[in-house]
């Protein structure tokens, strides 16, 4: 993608936030970098997509992208996803950055419900898209009292509804934005990520951020930190296996999405990320 | 008379008090609702506060608990390791672990006292969880002999208290408090609201665990009949002030103060 | 062999065609312009501008062209273009007491210094539907109100009145500097004067709701409607060159301030209380249910018991953004597949562990 002049075309600064904005939000993510997992409040922008959509994502990459930085943005794993090619193409009139779909080639990658397939490195940044980022919501809806359990690190409600879940179902029923403790302090919900993906998080070489616009929060992963999945000792943390294979690229570890292809309930298992699926099947195509 | 000397109780003295109370005070407005009330707990001996309505025994017990700030007085505590806590000067955080490891609060209405929506499994497991309890089996293994220890049904388990009894829900609460093991316990009418009958089977139960476990216990009630199956001493207040404290059957067979003696004369026999 | 689905780009431009012309409509009628919008839909720009929070008639009235009339979608126009908007200066506090006004009432008494002025209110009309409004054709005569009416005259405030025998709580002068929503979030517990700001924001219809649920029992605070105001107020700053204010433009506000439940203390003795509302052009309905919904959240302050919704502050403030609600409601239409996935998964394996209890997985 060619790197057009942001600034003549559409009259708005580099990547839209004006400086003082992107300062301000960058203060949050050193705060949140510095405490791995705790959730720093930020004055959230109203940004021209909808809250809900990935304004706090688009917050935290706007304030740390720059003119040499290659994008790479993803929804459900794939690049070709509605929302992913609004928010690309937001960026690429903002910013004018290169873009690109294949993650090893990108510096910064924001992304919706997925982590990619491929390993991430050192020097790369994710930035996560997250709608609710408090992990004990659920259990006490309000703000001033789970300030005060994460202040405390009391966080015996969540494992309480773990317990409910295994004695309810057999099972904990959580499969995705499944709770983390980060750094063995702070408790934290990775975002929508099927808990498929959690492992990828732990000492990931790679700076992970995590924005959420219309709840006002940023938090991050540094690089090589551990992020733990909750679970019992006696019911360990478990991830999702499929019977079939990718029918695209063979793939048999890595994450599918189940596809209808006709009205009598024919189904295909394809790679959700969609770059890993295209680098596989060319290189069986190689061989 | 407002405090209770040794000389009242007939206990060894060598062995310091597990709480120590000292001209608690609290008014609410112009109203004086706790008049420098000073008493001393030892552990594994109940204290029962008497009073109608008014007494200010719920207002005590709320103070000692730290659920209300007193305007004036010490409470001190006697932690494990033996060193003694100020409860006002504790940080919130070791207060906060001590009123759910070392400490119990019995509610009047169980369903204060419970998480309704949790199931009674969970709702003992939880002090469990809370200080780090990370074996499913083992958390469950507990909540099944706490309830066996209580009463109830193994296979309510899962059931949510929300479709117990309220003798059942009583006894739900008293598990949740004591599977910690605490030292202490402070009961608000812990029977009232119950049928009779009920009230009998969970009396009985509640002084069958205090001795088992060797509680300490701070029991408040209007009902004379209650302080006299339970406490071993007992502290009558009126008007926010402690009137007469003794042991209990002293008191009660021989009341000295005229508030006291009215208490006694209309207890229904 | 299963293709993948491509064209995610191709199907969006082709949307925002569509859109446009969904948005002109059948070419033959005339295109509405962004002063007709202006001048006859005046009430709409009204309630952009509020809950947009921007003073600009005209910007308004496109937003609201530009979102086919969708006024939530209008407000979140306008309120990206805000965003972008650089800050010059502070202005003083509006003096709302020194408006010219076109609209005046009280219900707490029956005349008050100045006169009930009606203004070009709804109340009264009878709700039929006016057919000949159909017919495109310019009005008969045009109506002449006394001209400078309300000039001149002076407008005490009713609260001021009461106040002047002690009726009514003072509102505290207080000259520390008001945090800013649009600058800081939302923490709780939050002062009156965040909570305002929040309100003043807030969707109309949510505030209404929450208003009259008061009126029914949900947090009961008695209220009066003590004061309406609609008019003119002059917006003043101070220019550090000059060190004095001066006036740069004039807008349109209405103002209600409502008188509620008496409150005494030990020490005081029984006082009526307040609400307040303010919001852009003549927005009425709003500012009475943002003065009711300020009133229901002031119970603990004023030793109210905390029972209902409306004076539930975290409830009341963490919802009333119509930007807000309206983005996470909808975004649900993304595709949420993966997550959808990992629960198929997991309803398959229960299902399977139910049907045969002894085919479970080992763990």
């Amino acid at each position: 993608m060619s790197n057009t002049d942001a600034n003549t075309s559409t009259g708005y600064n580099f990547a839209y936030l004006d400086e003082q904005t992107k300062r301000m939000i960058r203060r949050a993510i050193l705060k949140a970098v510095a405490i791995p997992g705790y959730q720093v409040p930020f004055a959230s922008r109203e940004m021209p997509l909808p809250y809900g959509w990935g304004t706090g994502g688009i917050q935290v990459t706007a304030s740390i992208i720059g003119p040499d930085d290659t994008l790479k943005v993803i929804d459900q794993g794939a690049d070709d996803t509605t929302n992913a090619v609004s928010i690309r193409r937001f960026f690429e009139r903002t910013a004018g950055t290169a873009t690109t779909e294949r993650t090893t080639e990108a510096s910064l990658i924001q992304t919706r419900h997925r982590i990619p397939e491929t390993p991430l490195r050192e020097h790369q940044i994710i930035v996560y898209q997250v709608p609710i980022p408090e992990p004990l919501r659920w259990v006490e809806p309000r703000e001033a009292e789970t300030r005060k359990m994460h202040a405390l690190a009391e966080y015996g409600a969540m494992y309480v509804r773990l317990y409910e879940d295994i004695a309810q179902f057999g099972h904990i029923t959580t499969t995705y934005d499944y709770p983390v403790m980060v750094d063995g302090r702070y408790l934290m919900r990775p975002s929508p990520i099927p808990k498929f993906d959690n492992p990828k998080m732990d000492m990931n070489p790679a700076l992970q951020l995590f924005g959420a616009g219309r709840e006002k929060r940023i938090y991050a992963v540094p690089p090589y930190t551990s992020v733990e999945s909750l679970d019992f000792a006696d019911h360990p943390f478990t991830i999702e296996r499929w019977e079939q294979s990718c029918e695209i690229c063979g793939s048999r570890d890595s994450f599918l999405d189940e596809v209808i292809t006709d009205d009598r309930g024919t189904r295909v298992f394809v790679c959700s990320d969609t770059d890993h699926c295209r680098q596989r099947g060319a290189a069986k195509a190689a061989e | 008379m407002s405090e209770l000397s040794l000389n009242d109780v007939g206990y060894d003295a060598e062995e310091p008090p597990l709480l120590q109370v000292s001209r608690l005070c609290k008014r609410f407005g112009p109203q004086i609702v706790c008049a420098d009330v000073s008493f001393a707990l030892w552990p594994g001996e109940v204290l029962g506060v008497v009073g109608e309505s008014g007494s200010g025994k719920t207002t005590l017990l709320n103070c000692v608990s730290t659920r209300l700030e007193p305007d004036s007085g010490r409470i001190e505590f006697r932690l494990r390791d033996g060193r003694i806590a100020q409860l006002s000067e504790m940080s919130e955080p070791a207060r906060r672990m001590l009123m759910r490891t070392d400490w119990g609060f019995v509610h009047q209405n169980p369903r204060d006292g419970l998480r309704l929506g949790l199931s009674a499994g969970a709702n003992i497991g939880e002090r469990l969880m809370e200080v780090g309890s990370r074996h499913y089996g083992e958390i469950r293994g507990a909540a099944a002999d706490w309830l066996a220890k209580v009463e109830i049904e193994i296979d309510r388990i899962d059931d949510p208290p929300r479709v117990f009894s309220g003798g059942m829900q009583q006894r739900l609460q008293i598990a949740r408090n004591l599977v910690s093991r605490p030292r202490i316990v402070l009961m608000d009418e812990p029977t009232g609201g119950l049928d009779v009958s009920v009230q009998a089977r969970l009396l009985d139960l509640l002084r069958g665990l205090c001795t088992e476990l060797g509680l300490a216990a701070l029991v408040v009630t209007h009902d004379l009949g209650v302080a006299r199956l339970l406490a071993h001493r007992l502290m009558v207040m009126q008007g926010g002030a402690i009137v007469e404290a003794g042991l209990t059957d002293q008191v009660l067979d021989d009341p000295q103060h005229p508030y006291t003696q009215l208490l006694v004369a209309s207890m229904l026999q | 062999m299963y293709v993948a689905v491509k064209g995610g780009e191709r199907a969006i431009t082709a949307a925002h065609r569509l859109l446009a012309e969904a948005r002109r409509g059948d070419p033959a009628i005339a295109e509405l312009s962004v002063a007709q919008i202006d001048e006859q839909l005046a009430l709409a720009v009204d309630r952009v501008m509020t809950e947009g929070s921007v003073y600009d008639r005209e910007l308004a009235a496109l937003a609201i062209k530009q979102a086919r009339g969708d006024l939530v979608e209008a407000i979140f126009l306008l309120r990206a273009y805000r965003t972008t908007l650089p800050r010059l200066a502070v202005g003083l506090p509006l003096d709302t007491g020194s408006a010219s006004l076109r609209r005046r009432i009280s219900a707490t008494f029956k005349d008050v210094p100045g006169g009930q002025i009606l203004g070009p209110t709804f109340d009264y009309t009878h709700r039929l539907i006016d057919f000949a409004l159909a017919a495109e054709a310019e009005s008969a005569a045009s109506f002449e109100p006394g001209a400078g009416a309300t000039d001149g005259v002076p407008f005490p405030r009713v609260s001021a009145l009461l106040g002047d025998e002690g009726l009514i709580e003072v509102n505290p002068a207080d000259d520390t500097e008001p945090g800013d929503l649009t600058r800081e979030p939302l923490v709780f517990p939050s002062d009156r004067a965040v909570r305002l700001q929040n309100l003043a924001r807030g969707d109309e219809g949510y505030l209404l709701a929450l208003g009259y649920s008061t009126q029914r029992g949900y947090g009961r605070n008695h209220p009066f409607a003590g004061e309406i105001r609609i008019g003119e107020v002059d917006i003043e700053i101070v220019p550090p060159e000059l060190g004095f204010a001066v006036v740069i433009g004039e807008i349109t506000v209405t103002e209600c301030e409502m008188v509620n439940q008496f409150k005494g203390s030990a020490t005081a003795p029984p006082q009526f209380t307040r609400g307040y509302g303010l919001a852009f052009g003549e927005s009425e309905r709003k500012a009475m249910a943002m003065a009711m919904v300020d009133r229901a959240l002031r119970a603990a302050e004023l030793g109210e018991e905390v029972t209902a919704p409306a004076q539930d502050q975290e409830f009341v403030l963490s919802h009333s953004d119509s930007v807000e609600a309206s983005g996470f409601v909808q975004h649900l239409k993304l595709p949420h597949y993966v997550d959808f996935q990992a629960e198929l998964n997991l309803i398959r394996r229960l299902r399977a562990e139910t049907i045969s209890p002894d085919a479970e997985a080992a763990e």
